[in-house]
């Protein structure tokens, strides 16, 4: 493939100019209805017309690339295709209810969660869920502070979460942030949990055990029903890790594997649009046992409708409202169009993807066998320069550098919205970089809008504002 | 080649349609052929997709969802028709989450396919649209606030009020065990706030309000050397506006303890200046410019001094040069973020707001400076005038508190709010009902044209 990003450029030292460089103006906001000393002075912003505004960002979106401007098979990540019409779902009058208003007002807004609720139980194994968490790693908090509670209301002060080595860095934070002191667990030599090195990590300090499965390698942890015997031997729960369920749809549910919480990346395995970095959702499901303690409240269907509950021993809310409303509307609508059988072909078509990928391709794939990811390795060379040159030949590049029992990491999850032929120019993206120089890498990108962005210098002297910027 | 849109078209037997090993067509979103399939399958080496899946027998699932297949008429016909059971209401709340007119321009390009379906920017050189969108985000709420360093997003106002209280405990020289919030504030960012600072061993205390401002004195007999943040709104959850901020700051600062702001960006552009009144954090909900009332979803707003840059939760957009020498965006400090701090991270979030802060960004520069200090002075007016056509109802006093209000305003009400609450819905109408005898109203212009209609109907149902 052949590709050029659009480039807009004004003069020799910068791209499409700050909103701030092109107009300002500066209001005072004396003579309004407040009295001097309730306000402020003044107010300085950019001051452009709509036709202007229109074209900066028209231009800002030709300099940014999509999962529908070519394939993102960003390990970890699950680019899929965000369908079309759950945007316009999700901008229809109805859904835009204030959360304010009495309950019987919006019965159709719970009731919408209502059903959610119910197919993430059913496509997860879980008893309960909660739509609150509005994002993976909100998930992973409310999760782990769900099995905090459980454990205090049973009167166990546990101190401890064990997580492998190679899991998602938010398991870390998330666990952090409840108060845990992180236990890392290595790998085994096959890239799954070593269970002798899980046995001697858990014991009575250990509330939970957070586990990606299939792992951030793509393989499926095997051992899963002897590493939940030894967690809930020592009275610890299983937490799982959604971010790669895109795996599993219709194959195997995290309930049935012993896991005893779990969270959904809705954005992910659901296809709600990533949008630059978020917004997403991270509803948590869980088993019976854990169903008391969920964030509140909870929509429950009643005689008279639908209505609002609080768990008996909630954690409380993890989110103002109700969560990311619009993000669980449009995976609500996903879930419906494809039902059980697309569903499950959509994990079908995501394994074959990767595996036909990883086939065509000529770099070293040190472990299998993985699902709907693989971790290659870029061998002697640099996998975030391996990475610029593939942005040259119009694709997005995997994750890089991670996870790092992979030396230079490119872990690839094509998802299973590209064809056969898009595979196949994908691999000629990888061999033609495999097959070029050194000085040819380190030098990419030159068909992005920006050549490589000196992102030490940045961090060394931080500059975040136009403010900033004005003040150099 | 692609499957599902021409199905309806091929009639025949015997043609390459995609099916999968059960016999059904599929997701509609895998451009996969029987035929590419097959070469697919054989070209790994095995003659099934189920042989793909290294899943031990004792935990694969053989049992079904019971979820069917709708095509996308079927479903935008079945979630249309359970969203239809929404009443259609004159909502004139607020407390958080606000209705202001978003012009099409902004849903028009921030729909562009280039903005909403790409990544986090960890590749620069193939995102610098969305950075330099974000990069005037950023510059926007430092301009509103007075303050050195923005975010560009947290989940909501609760979340970033709880990220807020972790950051004074890192920043702060000794550690706290207390943050102070008003005692009028939504219960959502209480509750929030309180699982935030659980993990650093830090409880949520009160402090009293006085006709719907800070109690000064009582504040200052709340405070100690053990608290790490004082929390105040501006305006209140009661819709009022706070007269003297500058006090509280001066007594945080007294103590050595933070002083965090709640606020929005329609308000900035007209109250006060948070750098001027003291605040050490900025957080608010910036979705009432860009989304405005969607069931809760919002956009945290994270604002901060310079000196706290290296605690600063969540992703920040710097400017940098590329080969050309040109200046760029790309993400920044990222050795504060989980994906490589890990457990000593300043923040779990990875996934943020990011589109959403897309939107308020491409709002306020619609609105431009006029048209923002005209919004704001608008919420102060509207808010004004339509109580004091409610404090001419027969049996409704309004405004409960003595104070300049934006937007809102509490009312008291001879009869039982609750009940004025549900008589009113059943007229197409929606209060908050905040205590036995207390409504609260909000009016922006989006409702404001009911509000002739709204005020007839509150004098027949309050009386």
């Amino acid at each position: 493939m052949d590709y050029s990003q659009a480039r807009w450029t004004e003069d020799d030292d910068r791209y499409e100019p700050l909103l701030s460089e092109k107009s300002t103006r500066d209001v005072s906001t004396d003579d309004g209805p407040l009295p001097d000393d309730l306000t402020r002075d003044s107010l300085e912003l950019p001051d452009l017309s709509e036709p202007e505004l229109a074209r900066h960002y028209t231009r800002l979106s030709q300099m940014n690339y999509g999962v529908e401007s070519g394939p993102f098979p960003l390990g970890s990540c699950t680019m899929k295709y965000n369908p079309s019409f759950t945007e316009d779902l999700a901008a229809s009058p109805a859904a835009a209810a204030h959360p304010d208003q009495p309950e019987r007002t919006t019965q159709g807004t719970l009731e919408l969660l209502a059903r959610l609720q119910d197919y993430l139980g059913r496509i997860g194994g879980m008893d309960a869920v909660s739509l609150q968490p509005p994002a993976g790693a909100a998930g992973e908090f409310a999760g782990i502070l769900v099995a905090q509670a459980y454990h205090a209301h049973n009167g166990e002060d546990r101190s401890e979460v064990v997580i492998p080595e190679s899991a998602h860095g938010t398991n870390f934070a998330s666990a952090a942030m409840a108060g845990y002191d992180v236990v890392s667990l290595a790998s085994d030599d096959a890239g799954r949990v070593d269970l002798d090195a899980l046995d001697a990590a858990v014991g009575e300090e250990t509330a939970a055990l957070m586990l990606t499965n299939p792992n951030t390698l793509g393989l499926f942890e095997r051992d899963i029903e002897a590493i939940a015997d030894i967690v809930h031997d020592a009275g610890g729960l299983l937490y799982y890790d959604g971010a790669n369920l895109n795996a599993l749809l219709g194959r195997a549910r995290p309930g049935d594997m012993g896991f005893d919480v779990m969270h959904y990346n809705v954005h992910k395995t659901f296809a709600t649009p990533h949008g630059g970095g978020g917004p997403g959702a991270g509803p948590i499901g869980v088993t019976e046992e854990l169903a008391p303690f969920l964030p509140a409240p909870q929509v429950a269907e009643s005689k008279s409708g639908y209505e609002f509950v609080d768990p008996e021993h909630s954690i409380g809310k993890v989110h103002g409202f109700y969560g990311n409303w619009l993000v669980l509307l449009k995976a609500y609508a996903y879930i419906a169009r494809l039902g059980d059988a697309g569903l499950a072909d959509a994990s079908a078509k995501a394994v074959l993807n990767a595996n036909y990928l990883a086939e065509q391709i000529d770099l070293d794939i040190p472990f299998g066998p993985f699902h709907h990811e693989f971790v290659a390795s870029a061998g002697d060379r640099d996998a975030a320069d391996f990475a610029k040159r593939m942005l040259d030949y119009g694709v997005h590049p995997p994750t890089t550098k991670w996870p790092e029992i992979v030396s230079e990491a490119l872990m690839t999850e094509p998802t299973e919205v590209e064809s056969k032929r898009t595979l196949d120019q994908l691999a000629e993206a990888f061999d033609a970089v495999a097959d070029e120089d050194g000085e040819t890498l380190a030098s990419a990108p030159e068909s992005t809008a920006a050549g490589r962005i000196d992102q030490v210098g940045a961090a060394r002297d931080p500059c975040l504002s136009w403010q900033s910027l004005a003040d150099e | 080649m692609y499957a599902w849109p021409l199905a309806s078209l091929i009639t025949s037997p015997g043609t390459t349609l995609h099916m999968t090993e059960q016999g059904s067509r599929g997701t509609p979103y895998a451009p996969h052929t029987t035929a590419t399939t097959a070469a697919m399958l054989d070209a790994v080496g095995v003659d099934s997709e189920a042989a793909l899946f290294d899943i031990p027998d004792p935990v694969a699932f053989d049992g079904e969802f019971g979820i069917p297949e709708r095509s996308e008429r079927e479903v935008r016909g079945h979630v249309e028709s359970i969203l239809g059971r929404n009443d259609d209401l004159t909502a004139l709340l607020g407390r958080g989450h606000y209705d202001h007119y978003v012009p099409s321009v902004v849903d028009d390009l921030a729909s562009r396919s280039e903005f909403l379906t790409s990544y986090t920017q960890y590749q620069p050189e193939i995102a610098q649209g969305f950075l330099q969108a974000l990069f005037e985000y950023q510059s926007l709420l430092v301009e509103l606030t007075g303050l050195g360093v923005a975010n560009c997003s947290m989940y909501d106002a609760a979340t970033a009020l709880g990220e807020a209280a972790t950051l004074s405990q890192r920043v702060r020289s000794v550690s706290g065990d207390r943050v102070l919030v008003p005692e009028q504030l939504r219960e959502g960012k209480r509750e929030v706030l309180a699982n935030y600072a659980a993990g650093p061993g830090v409880t949520v205390d009160t402090y009293p309000m006085a006709d719907g401002n800070a109690d000064l004195d009582g504040l200052a007999a709340r405070l100690d050397d053990d608290v790490a943040m004082v929390y105040a709104e501006n305006p209140t959850v009661r819709g009022t506006i706070e007269e003297d901020l500058g006090a509280v700051g001066d007594l945080a600062d007294e103590y050595d303890a933070l002083f965090c702001l709640g606020t929005d960006p329609v308000a900035l552009a007209l109250l006060e200046e948070p750098a001027s009144v003291g605040a050490d954090v900025v957080v608010g909900d910036a979705s009432s410019l860009g989304t405005g009332t969607a069931y809760g979803f919002g956009l945290g707003l994270f604002v901060t001094r310079e000196e706290y840059l290296r605690q600063v939760p969540g992703r920040l957009v710097g400017a940098a040069e590329d080969a050309s020498g040109r200046r760029t965006y790309t993400l920044t400090l990222q050795t504060r973020e989980q994906h490589i701090r890990r457990e000593r991270a300043t923040s779990n979030i990875c996934t943020n707001q990011a589109w959403v802060a897309l939107r308020t960004a491409m709002h306020a520069a619609w609105l431009g400076p006029d048209g923002l200090v005209d919004l704001a002075e608008s919420c102060v007016t509207r808010a004004r005038d339509l109580a004091a056509r409610v404090d001419e109802i027969r049996g409704v006093r309004a405004p409960v508190h003595d104070r300049y209000h934006f937007r809102e305003f509490v009312a008291h009400t001879d009869q039982p709010a609750a009940a004025i609450r549900s008589d009113l819905a059943d007229e197409g109408y929606a209060v908050h009902a905040v205590g036995e005898h207390e409504i609260q109203i909000c009016v922006t212009e989006t409702t404001e044209q009911a509000v002739d209609d709204f005020v007839e109907t509150l004098s027949e149902v309050a009386r």
